[in-house]
């Protein structure tokens, strides 16, 4: 018999029961909640006086609505106040562990989960947000649910799901200089395509991923639900599980040494079998740059923006054509002709302590270009942002005529104050490129925290490895 | 959730791939804590002209004369004809929420994104997969024929056009069980409490950290 994915190992360890149509009842070991897709899930429980079923499953932390600038005025907006007051309240009531906004650790749901060791290697993760797939980075089954599915796992720890297929993502080789997780990532969605994961779960390995750290790692499998994949996932090694030892929820002392050994076979079996095997060579990675309008839309920042007349596919081209209508961009202009007006480093994909650094290594000794307005800097959360500061980070930012904020998620979504205006374009850290995504009217472009940095300084893009 | 077994309704052609829930229902939207109103603001900056924010009276804002779902021809739609992975992007409920509340009850695609899809079906919408060849046909028909209706039947599994076409679909057994019915997911779920305890028993002897 054929060995066992990653993903068999960890769906088989966490079936209850199946039907004869390969219905399960998956059992849930860490619930993450925050503020936007859970409230109608508390008061569905409340109209059914349901109780939530493990209360200590459950981490929750206001993110998306939150002000980046000083807390103490507290939220302007008063449907952003009564969200994450509906969160605050809910909590209190059920008896939910929260991060609230003023709490050192509060931060971006998925930055704190693995922080804190609320993420763990053989877990089940779920959140009621796509890019919980950023979890699988620790050997850990992570994928966003809807609502009713959040509602579902409060009070029943458990969610119906059929397995997916088994597709392994391999980067092989070593990518060149200056190439981050970012540029990976951007990379393999462009070549799958945005429905190319679509019911699959996807593990990522080969030697580029081998080579990552663990925040690397997370920006990958973040990504994961752009590919059209629920879930993504990444090997546990020694990395992974030293980025766990002592943090504050991981298993401490005889348990840490079991649950290690444990962790260390949480990888694909030698002679494992995949419904779909695709490769990529990293040597041949450029630094990415999103052109459109939907994160397939990627091209080298050497190359230029694609020309719809040269798409043979009908559909295609005529998406193609809306979306450089949208992004005011001619066919054939050069990247590094596409000058920008805003930058935004952060998000879950790109707000890591790790992210911080790239960018201000860029950063140091220089300043803003003229033509950008606003160029802001959100940690992923209160401790990176502290960690950062102690490190001098936000100096060299601040001194570069960058706005050092508070943690949230920011203008990845523009769901708190942070936005783009209409028309404005943007190089951002984030991982969507969607119309209106960072505004209404807003033109974001996709790149790693390096080539953001890059922009700002130029007000342009630029070939990053031009300046390592 | 409102069962769902035969719809016969008339049909609007979204024609563009990937559309993404951002799109469905923007952001500004997801601030509300309630699970209803949000027919209004579906597909919010392509319907109007003007910015859209949470509460606003949609009855006299600016409409945009070029989006599928403005042209009188399809008002009252019922039955949204779409391209390929729609419901990409963002998990969010509100997506299928918004779709609800304007009335559609089907949604007709060559394929889906794996949470919208699934997301379709805790909120009594039935989300049909076709090949892209038929989707594609289907489109030129509703374009050609104003008035366009297909009608569908869940427990037949069929799709049928006007000319009397009948095109078969696929679908989960059990989520078609629960569609056809009606039922609480969480309901069916709580008939298994003894095997989740059984499950946690077993679990915290293997993997103790975990609790
Ligand atoms: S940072 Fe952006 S993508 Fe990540 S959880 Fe927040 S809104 Fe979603």
């Amino acid at each position: 018999m054929a060995g066992k994915t990653l993903y068999d190992k960890l769906w088989d360890s966490h079936v209850v029961r199946c039907d004869d149509h390969g219905t399960c009842l998956l059992y849930i070991d860490r619930h993450l909640v925050h503020e936007v897709t859970s409230p109608q899930a508390f008061e569905g429980l409340r109209l059914a006086g349901r109780k939530p079923w493990r209360i200590a499953a459950n981490l929750a932390v206001p993110d998306h609505n939150v002000p980046t600038t000083s807390r103490g005025r507290g939220i302007e907006d008063p449907v952003s106040r009564l969200q994450v007051q509906t969160l605050d309240s809910n909590c209190a009531e059920f008896g939910i562990t929260e991060f609230k906004m003023d709490d050192p650790r509060q931060g971006i749901v998925h930055v704190i989960g693995p922080e804190q060791g609320a993420t763990l290697p053989g877990m089940t993760v779920v959140c009621g947000d796509s890019h919980t797939s950023t979890h699988g980075a620790f050997g850990a089954l992570a994928f966003g649910i809807g609502t009713s599915e959040v509602e579902h796992v409060l009070a029943t720890q458990c969610l119906i799901q059929k397995k997916s297929k088994n597709m392994l993502m391999s980067v092989d080789g070593r990518p060149s200089p200056g190439i981050t997780a970012k540029d990976i990532v951007l990379a393999i969605i462009g070549e799958i395509g945005t429905a190319g994961g679509t019911g699959y779960a996807i593990e990522f390995g080969g030697q580029a991923i081998a080579e990552l750290s663990i925040e690397g790692r997370m920006t990958v499998c973040n990504m994961t639900i752009e590919a059209g994949a629920r879930a993504g996932m990444i090997a546990v090694d020694d990395k992974t599980i030293a980025y766990l030892e002592k943090r504050p929820l991981a298993p401490q002392g005889a348990l840490w040494g079991q649950a290690a050994a444990v962790w260390r076979e949480l990888r694909s079996d030698p002679d494992a079998q995949f419904d779909r095997v695709a490769r990529l060579d990293a040597a041949a990675i450029k630094p990415q740059v999103s052109w459109g309008t939907s994160p397939e839309m990627v091209v080298a920042v050497d190359g230029t923006v694609p020309d719809p007349d040269e798409e043979q596919d009908d559909v295609k081209r005529e998406a193609m054509r809306a979306a450089l209508s949208y992004m005011d961009l001619p066919p054939r202009t050069p990247v590094t002709d596409i000058r920008l007006d805003k930058v935004f480093i952060g998000s879950c994909t790109n707000s890591r302590i790790e992210d911080l650094r790239a960018a201000a290594r860029i950063v140091e000794g220089r300043r803003v270009a003229d033509n950008i307005k606003q160029a802001l800097v959100v940690p992923g959360s209160g401790l990176i942002k502290r960690q950062a500061e102690g490190e001098g980070l936000d100096r060299v930012f601040i001194e570069a005529g960058f706005e050092w904020r508070e943690p949230g998620c920011s203008m990845c979504l523009a769901m708190n104050a942070d936005r783009l205006q209409p028309g404005e374009r943007c190089a951002s850290t984030s991982n969507r490129n969607f119309e209106g995504r960072q505004g209404q009217g807003g033109r974001t472009h996709l790149v790693s925290p390096a080539m953001a940095a890059a922009a700002a300084i130029a007000g342009r893009f630029v070939d990053i490895r031009e300046l390592i | 959730m409102e069962k769902f077994e035969k719809l016969t309704g008339l049909v609007v052609p979204l024609d563009r791939p990937n559309v993404d829930t951002d799109a469905v229902i923007p952001k500004q939207f997801l601030k509300s804590i309630k699970r209803t109103g949000f027919g209004p603001y579906l597909f919010d900056e392509w319907r109007y002209l003007d910015h859209g924010e949470p509460g606003m009276d949609c009855t006299d804002r600016p409409r945009n004369p070029d989006f599928v779902l403005n042209q009188q021809r399809y008002e009252g739609a019922r039955i949204l004809l779409a391209r390929d992975n729609f419901g990409c992007g963002s998990s969010r409920e509100h997506a299928p929420w918004a779709l609800l509340d304007y009335g559609f009850r089907v949604i007709i695609a060559p394929s889906f994104a794996d949470i919208f899809y699934n997301n379709c079906f805790k909120n009594g919408i039935l989300p049909i997969v076709l090949p892209a060849e038929i989707v594609d046909r289907l489109f030129k028909e509703v374009s050609a024929t104003p008035g366009y209706e297909l009608a569908v039947d869940l427990p037949a599994q069929t799709v049928t056009t006007p000319a009397g076409e009948v095109m078969h679909f696929g679908v989960d057994p059990f989520r078609k069980h629960c569609l056809v019915n009606g039922l609480d997911d969480i309901g069916l779920t709580l008939q298994h409490v003894n095997e989740i305890k059984a499950y946690e028993q077993r679990r915290k002897q293997e993997a103790p950290w975990l609790f």
